[in-house]
């Protein structure tokens, strides 16, 4: 009896074993599936959080985008160049040019009257539908701070102010922000032209003085101020155009409401520190 | 067995006994997947998937392989040993694991060729199912012979509703976590924990469920 059990045992459990072990070699040379080695090797350079940066569902999309030739290793914002140059050589192709973009949030909102006290939940979605929101101002700033729970990276945070601001060295221009925000404030524009209209509404001159101590009254002294003919003021908000911008700072000057300005000053860039005085930071404010 | 017997299966497997919500067995993926709607669909498909057959196939094997023979008549074991053996008490519990983890890397290299994307989606849980104790937990209580011995169908049946219940489950509780994923939950509260006071509540809730078939 002892030793039936011994052996009995030994022989299901062998038997189970071997049957089971045909199978699922059966199955994995019936069901295998065709994958480039290089898939891989590029998931390993690639920083695989799936951030959409490049435009593509995620990473692996990318790899595959990169080894079909349709995506090039420098629309990867998270890569350092070096890393890229690899990426190229691993997938035949060229690093490509790439501009670094960082979020903006272009609303400056100052003492923006609340048309009703929101205590829903704390989402700048929700409560942009319940009324409209609770800015009188609809192109203003909610200030729940989504945008800042969304960024995967966490290069945003809510100030003292309630206004977002961009971390431009954590920033990668996902887009997650621009996508997220119910007011269409934050745009992903280039680290080079640091200069900015901080507002988007498009009400009326007369309408936005009542709602915002921070608005584009349309007063065009801008555009008269600018040299280059960079900037227009159209649909009541002043444009920029980057291709013409010189960065001279003319209309930061020029500009009555002071929303036109260097945003290196709010966002504290590392870059800003030896440029920009701390007497221009009280000035600016 | 009447058609009622099979509705009592079906139904006492999905809401009277409950895996997750009566028996709290396979609480792993259960609070790790269902945090999206479609990923809950998919794992619990896969469950179910694997829970119909490892039912059918444990069944097979407790009751042609592990049972002595003078009781079913038909053990194969003793027809080759030639003596009474009974393995049940040394073996099931070690073979079931190994029919189990089987069918799931079947699973899983299907999965791989046909659905890429919820082959993705599952990541780890899909090789987790393995160790998922609901799978584990309906294979051996369909090969219980108290209250009675359930027959193939029965077995399989009941394997089949169980997966069913789980992914009920699943889907009643990835609905409740897009939406608390919004609210203003204290910190401390935030994610797991949250989910398991939502798992208890939905749990009392399904207690209403337990005097419908008699006792139980």
């Amino acid at each position: 009896m002892e030793l039936g059990f011994i052996i009995g045992s030994i022989f299901v459990m062998l038997g189970l074993g071997a049957i089971f072990g045909a199978g699922l070699a059966v199955a994995s040379a019936k069901l295998k599936v065709d994958r480039d080695p290089r898939i891989d090797e590029l998931m390993d350079l690639l920083p695989g959080v799936n951030c959409g940066a490049c435009g593509l569902s995620g990473c692996e999309a990318m790899a595959k985008a990169l080894l079909a030739g349709n995506a090039e290793p420098s629309e990867c914002a998270l890569i350092p160049p070096d890393v890229a140059e690899r990426v190229a050589e691993v997938a035949g192709t060229d690093v490509g040019q790439r501009q670094k973009r960082v979020a903006v949030v272009l609303c400056r909102a100052k003492d923006v009257g609340r048309r009703h006290d929101y205590s829903g939940l704390s989402d700048c979605s929700a409560a942009a539908l319940l009324q409209g929101g609770p800015t009188d101002c609809v192109y203003a700033c909610i200030g729940l701070g989504t945008c800042a729970d969304v960024c995967p990276f966490e290069a945003i945070t809510m100030g003292e102010d309630e206004l977002p601001r961009v971390d431009p060295e954590k920033c990668v221009a996902c887009g997650k922000c621009v996508q997220v925000c119910p007011r269409n404030i934050i745009s992903l524009l280039s680290v080079e032209k640091y200069v900015h209209v901080l507002c988007s509404s498009h009400d009326k001159g007369g309408q936005v003085r009542k709602l915002c101590e921070a608005g584009c009254i349309a007063c065009k002294l801008c555009e008269k101020a600018c040299e280059f003919d960079a900037i227009k003021v159209e649909d009541c908000i002043a444009k920029i155009d980057y291709e013409k911008c010189t960065l001279c700072g003319k209309c930061v000057e020029a500009c009555p409401r002071g929303i036109i300005r260097d945003i290196r000053i709010d966002q504290h860039w590392p870059k800003a520190t030896d440029e920009v005085t701390a007497a221009e930071v009280k000035s600016g404010e | 067995m009447n058609i009622s017997g099979y509705a009592a299966i079906i139904f006492g497997s999905i809401f009277v006994n409950n895996f997750l919500l009566a028996r709290f067995l396979g609480l792993c993926p259960f609070i790790g997947v269902s945090k999206r709607t479609d990923e809950a669909v998919g794992m619990g498909m896969a469950v179910t998937f694997v829970m119909t057959l490892a039912s059918a196939v444990t069944w097979l094997l407790y009751n042609y392989l592990l049972l002595p023979g003078a009781e079913t008549g038909h053990n194969i074991m003793s027809f080759i040993m030639g003596n009474e053996v009974n393995l049940v008490p040394i073996l099931k519990n070690v073979s079931y694991i190994l029919v189990i983890a089987a069918l799931v890397q079947l699973v899983e290299i299907t999965m791989r060729k046909i659905s890429p994307a919820l082959y993705r989606a599952l990541g780890i849980y899909l090789p987790l199912i393995t160790t998922n104790c609901a799978v584990m937990g309906v294979a051996l209580l369909n090969t219980t012979d108290a209250p009675r011995r359930f027959s193939f169908v029965e077995a399989t049946l009941q394997g089949f509703a169980a997966g069913i219940g789980f992914m009920m489950a699943m889907l009643l509780m990835s609905a409740i976590r897009e939406r608390l994923a919004l609210a203003d939950v204290p910190r401390s509260m935030k994610g797991v924990p949250v989910a398991f006071i939502c798992t208890a509540l939905i749990a009392l809730s399904f207690l209403g469920f337990a005097g419908i078939l008699g006792a139980g």
